[in-house]
């Protein structure tokens, strides 16, 4: 039982949301320039690069596969991370853990 | 009688009947009298099978059949959907599932009216949802018709009937948990059907058995040619645009592929799918297995549609009709393929261009055939069938149904019957267990969102679980004759479904997790701005002057099935304003959204 910090105060509550957030904003960031990035607003200048070893122009790539990919590696690394936050914060005390 | 049957038709009974027999065995193992169960699942569903049945809900008849089509004449353009229909789910799963999960109940609008502390904002929630989910599911219920039209010569009616029949079995008797399993059997069924050909093409095409990697590999039997670069140059020699250029404009692109991914994670029937997990971190879970077995579909497609493109062009281009595959005779008598020989050569000439008239009160281009595919006399010099559609310009003298792609796929690549036999079942499960998805949204919204939150508070259990059947069954039977009798307007809707789903619920559940500010007056506020001006758009170009739906009347080159993402912006802006106005909400919803946030506590 914990005899620290109980798991309800509002500060943990707030620094767990925070590292949430900055969790959401960086992998959202990945979302954007893969997607709209890569597939759609640089594509035609992706296009003039060749995915080694195979006939996908880059940009074209990116659009039909590529993303989509990336997309799948975006949600397991948001679970993992998520999962361990939630564990961490689940434990007694250590608020300004250094498990970053 | 099944003595006039063909090969293909015996099999093809043979496997969808098998399947259908799977999904009523589920149905029966699975029936129901709990609340709890009928909504929810009963809130156990393992993470991995959650995952399996949101992809078979999420991946409708259009995905399955139509998509690669789409794609295989869109090439690069086609990437919208692609990207459109899977980067949503990052979105659902960062942003919305986890916390809908927590929060717990059993419906959208149930988040919506209790975060917003307003009758009204649910009511507005309830109609967005029974409107967005039946013009979904119209499009599902003729998608079921047309498979067994097209496989098994049965009338399209009586496939729709059909149809309904197995989906009102299961959804009625297990309710969500009925579905929810059935749905797993219908994913595996689904995907093993879309996949057994796209290996067997790739290796045809390219020596590689993974469709992914074949589509960027080498023609087998060429020096070193790669496939993208023979159908690009092969595109261009016909007259078309080179398959991995776009033609769109970038910020339509750029719209259409936002709205999708955007109106994806604002669907009430996939929303739902995440309230059916034991935990919090099962329902982050799911969402990674969702797309997981979503994207090893939507990865595939794109090479299906490389792949039938090619091979469409190399088989039947500047071929005589006499020596055509038997495949093309086969889809002609379907109706999915016309040929009108302009210049009387007897050779198929395809290049750019419409191939004949569109009919007057028509919708789009559509084959009109002077007689039945028996009548010898309503057929041409080289036994083609003949067409009664107004001839056109220009070069191009063939028709070719996007459907086709995926239907005709093992027909061209010569596969064994039964392979037909499992496209048309993956077909069938692709469009029964979207159907159920949405049939489910449109029961509880009635009999739960409705009827007991803002109705008849005090209904007893068994009384709403009476409500949620007949209202399924009653949904059933609208969703059939919308089936039997679509409206034209059908595959406008769907797109209008996306706008809907982006302009108003998306934002209203976004900023009712992430701001404890928003309150009751803001989120009405930006959602009918948001509903009011999306449908206004769309309804204005597509229904009321269709004519004007082109490029230069759009606002800022947006098209209407992009239209959506303008709306979402609208609706979080209208919505910030007002809430700057107008009081906070009260402590009881501000503590309910901190409580949503917070880890769960350890069991």
């Amino acid at each position: 039982m914990s005899e620290s910090t109980p798991s309800t105060s509002p500060e943990r509550h707030r620094l767990y949301w925070r590292k949430n957030l900055s969790c959401l904003a960086i992998l959202l960031t990945i979302w954007f320039v893969v997607s709209y990035g890569c597939g759609i607003l640089l594509v035609d200048q992706l296009d003039k690069i060749r995915l080694p070893g195979t006939g996908f122009k880059l940009g074209f790539w990116f659009a039909q596969q590529g993303s989509i990919y990336v997309f799948v590696v975006l949600i397991w690394v948001y679970v993992r991370y998520m999962n361990k936050l939630d564990a961490d914060f689940r434990e007694n005390g250590d608020s300004g853990s250094a498990n970053d | 009688m099944f003595l006039a049957w063909s090969a293909i038709q015996l099999w093809t009974l043979g496997i969808v009947g098998l399947s259908f027999a799977l999904y009523i065995g589920i149905a029966i193992y699975t029936r129901t009298s709990k609340r709890s169960e009928f909504y929810v699942a009963g809130a156990g569903v393992p993470a991995v099978a959650n995952g399996m049945a949101t992809a078979a809900d999420w991946m409708s008849a259009a995905s399955f059949i139509s998509m690669a089509g789409i794609i295989s004449f869109a090439g690069r353009d086609g990437s919208v959907y692609l990207m459109g229909w899977t980067g949503g789910y990052v979105l659902l799963a960062l942003l919305l599932a986890p916390y809908l999960r927590k929060f717990g109940q059993f419906t959208v609008p149930d988040f919506v009216g209790d975060r917003y502390y307003s009758w009204f904002a649910r009511l507005v929630a309830v109609c967005c949802a029974i409107f967005v989910s039946f013009t979904y599911v119209a499009g599902q219920m003729r998608g079921v018709g047309v498979v067994f039209s097209r496989f098994l010569e049965v009338d399209v009616t009586m496939g729709v009937i059909i149809g309904m029949a197995i989906v009102f079995f299961y959804a009625v008797l297990g309710g969500m948990k009925g579905i929810t399993y059935t749905q797993v059997a219908q994913y595996c069924v689904l995907i093993f059907a879309f996949m057994v050909p796209a290996i067997f093409i790739s290796i045809m095409l390219t020596n590689n058995p993974i469709p992914q990697l074949g589509m960027g590999g080498t023609l087998s039997g060429s020096d070193g040619v790669y496939l993208l670069d023979r159908l690009d140059g092969l595109s261009e020699e016909l007259g078309f645009a080179a398959y991995t250029a776009g033609s769109r404009s970038t910020q339509d692109v750029f719209f259409i592929t936002m709205a999708l991914m955007v109106g994806t994670a604002g669907l009430p029937h996939v929303i739902i799918r995440f309230y059916t997990v034991k935990r919090v971190k099962d329902a982050r879970m799911s969402a990674f297995w969702a797309l997981l077995f979503i994207a090893i579909l939507y990865t595939t497609a794109p090479a299906v549609a490389a792949f039938a493109r090619t091979n469409m062009i190399t088989t039947v281009s500047n071929k005589a009709y006499a020596e055509i595959p038997q495949w093309f005779k086969t889809w002609e008598d379907s109706g999915l393929i016309a040929w009108m020989d302009k210049n009387n050569d007897g050779i198929v000439q395809y290049t750019a261009g419409a191939p004949f008239g569109t009919v007057s009160g028509d919708s789009k281009l559509l084959p009109h055939f002077a007689g039945a595919t028996d009548d010898a006399a309503a057929r041409g010099p080289h036994g083609q069938r003949l067409l009664t559609n107004p001839t056109s310009e220009g070069t191009n003298e063939l028709y070719v149904d996007r459907d086709i792609m995926v239907l005709a796929n093992p027909e061209i690549a010569n596969l064994p019957n039964w392979v037909v036999g499992l496209v048309a079942a993956g077909g069938l499960a692709a469009a029964l267990s979207t159907a159920a998805g949405l049939l489910l949204v449109i029961s509880t919204a009635v009999a739960h969102d409705f009827l007991k939150r803002v109705i008849k508070p005090d209904i007893s259990e068994k009384g709403e679980l009476l409500a949620a059947r007949v209202a399924a069954f009653g949904a059933v039977i609208i969703a059939g004759l919308l089936g039997i009798f679509p409206p034209g307007w059908v595959a406008q809707v769907v797109a209008f479904a996306f706008g809907l789903a982006a302009s108003s619920f998306f934002p209203a559940i976004i900023m009712g997790i992430f701001s404890k500010r928003m309150n009751r007056e803001g989120a009405i506020t930006g959602m009918l701005v948001g509903i009011l001006f999306t449908a206004g758009y769309i309804v204005y170009f597509k229904f009321i002057n269709p004519a004007a739906n082109t490029k230069d009347n759009w606002w800022f080159g947006i098209s209407p099935e992009g239209i959506g993402t303008l709306g979402m912006l609208f609706n979080f802006i209208a919505a910030a304003i007002v809430c700057k106005f107008t009081a906070p909400p009260p402590t009881e919803v501000q503590a309910m959204v901190e409580r949503i946030r917070v880890p769960e506590e350890s069991a």
